[in-house]
């Protein structure tokens, strides 16, 4: 489904991420893991169109996304959760998620999704006339998620939802993402929280300091020496 | 005769507020303080005039054809001149205005001269409401309901269509609403149409009752920056209330003090707010 090959890209022509090759198949539940300043979120930044690559290739569903704009990638379908959840504050819950909506153009659409979002989301449906920025850390991650679910998207890509979150609340988002994994979403997790990030996870790939340096499935790098020795202190 | 006063200075503090709205709205939405604000007014202004000296036309026949006007001009200022320097560094975009706002009043005295001009007649000229003991002039009373009118539109615009809320979310976080699927290009430049709109609304309202000259709309866009520095950067209520603040005090001034004294009143107080509550009185 999505395919990057040979990807480089960075800031102000400082490259972040060299040659980084991976691959995403559909129904599938990838995580990229690595620790902070690796160059996970320059990675999504890069698929989601925010940034533009400096080489290298990013195909979507057999087509080149890495020229387009942000909003037509979203068009085509990736759903960008970015890191520190940046939800609307000063909107209310409900304006966020019909924000995330913006690319769907039939009004009844946006409404029956918006049930389906608020069914796997019950809480935000409670709240949803409140003010963005008055939800919990927790909350306001599960409305990030949410947002992103709202574009309907083929790809949802979620960066770093634990950051910030107390450990129930991190196993809470990942309940619900295994959960919307199972009906099928394809979905991209990048993650510093490795072992939670890789347990969930089908396959894995692991980023050090902007190149990848391990793949597999998400069992086959828990137990490598590499992650062992690096991520988990053993 | 205080009644009277307090009156004429909440009419006319509409308008003012309909000024400051299209002036917040551009600084909220893209942190760009447009300085060619009022001579966007300007033009309305002389369109108004014109549409009425040449074809006959009422100013408030032609405020439609004004509006759409200044909001085109307004939305092509944005392709043409500020999208080139947004994204460069500190004041170049402030500049940017700047040396636009100087071109128009210039190309305004070149072509039209600078001699004050008049609207003599119109539906609303001359007419008078008596309420209370107050008079009230129609050309005043229309800009103001005018004004609230635009103003609440341009609310409830922002607030409950989906372009509206794309305004917000780019506003409030450009990349995020890049995320969700807006094209925040096209964002700004409608934002800036809007803000065109506003004063296009305000200067073929305020042609009825205002001499029509290259600077006219000089007045009001220094007010306006002090209604938007009192209200809170991009905050469009509190442009809404303190067009009205403005308005009161520059007429309560005038009535106390001396006429000479009202603008004194006015940025007094400006500098009050600055030094007591720097983020304006209603600023989030």
């Amino acid at each position: 489904m999505l395919k990057v090959k040979n990807l480089s890209a960075g800031y102000d022509n400082v490259p972040v991420i060299f040659d980084v090759s991976f691959e995403i198949n559909e129904g599938e539940m990838v995580s990229i893991i690595g620790s902070n300043g690796a160059g996970k979120t320059t990675i999504l930044r890069a698929v989601s169109g925010l940034i533009k690559p400096f080489a290298g290739e990013i195909e979507f569903l057999g087509k080149r996304i890495d020229m387009l704009p942000p909003h037509e990638i979203v068009k085509l379908g990736i759903a960008h959760v970015p890191e520190g959840r940046h939800v609307f504050g000063k909107m209310t819950v409900r304006d966020n998620l019909l924000i995330g909506a913006y690319t769907l153009k039939n009004d009844d659409e946006v409404k029956k999704t918006l049930e389906e979002v608020y069914e796997i989301f019950p809480r935000l449906k409670e709240r949803e006339n409140q003010k963005a920025e008055t939800l919990s850390g927790g909350e306001q991650q599960m409305l990030a998620i949410a947002r992103g679910l709202m574009s309907k998207p083929k790809l949802l890509m979620v960066d770093e939802m634990s950051l910030g979150l107390m450990p129930i609340f991190v196993d809470k988002v990942l309940e619900i993402l295994k959960e919307i994994s199972r009906r099928g979403m394809t979905i991209l997790l990048v993650e510093q929280k490795v072992q939670e990030a890789l347990e969930v996870a089908d396959r894995g790939y692991v980023l050090q300091t902007g190149r990848i340096v391990a793949e597999g499935s998400g069992k086959e790098l828990l137990e490598s020496e590499l992650v062992k020795k690096a991520y988990m202190g053993m | 005769m205080l009644l009277q006063v307090i009156f004429s200075g909440i009419l006319v503090g509409f308008v003012y507020s309909l000024v400051a709205v299209g002036l917040t709205l551009i600084w909220g939405v893209m942190d760009v303080i447009n300085f060619a604000h009022g001579d966007f007014l300007t033009i309305s202004m002389y369109t108004v005039f014109w549409l009425y000296t040449l074809l006959k036309l009422d100013p408030l026949v032609s405020l439609p054809v004004a509006t759409g006007l200044v909001f085109l001009l307004s939305f092509l200022t944005y392709k043409l001149i500020i999208k080139r320097v947004i994204n460069a560094p500190g004041l170049t975009a402030l500049l940017a205005t700047f040396g636009l706002s100087l071109f128009i009043r210039n190309l305004a005295q070149y072509l039209w001269t600078p001699n004050y001009r008049f609207i003599p007649t119109s539906l609303v000229a001359d007419k008078k409401l008596e309420l209370a003991g107050v008079i009230i002039g129609m050309p005043q009373l229309v800009a103001a309901v005018g004004s609230i009118i635009m103003t609440v539109a341009v609310f409830y615009f922002l607030k409950y269509t989906k372009t509206g809320r794309a305004i917000q979310a780019t506003s409030l976080d450009r990349d995020t609403a890049k995320l969700m699927g807006v094209n925040t290009e096209k964002i700004y430049a409608l934002t800036f149409g809007i803000s065109g709109a506003c004063v296009g609304v305000a200067g073929a309202l305020l042609a009825t009752f205002f001499p029509i000259y290259p600077e006219s709309g000089a007045l009001y866009s220094l007010l306006a920056f002090v209604i938007v520095a009192l209200g809170g950067f991009g905050n469009i209520a509190g442009a809404l209330y303190g067009g009205v603040l403005i308005g009161l005090s520059e007429a309560l001034g005038g009535y106390f003090l001396g006429t000479q004294f009202k603008y004194a009143v006015v940025f007094l107080i400006y500098l009050l707010v600055l030094q007591f509550k720097p983020k304006g009185l209603f600023g989030w």
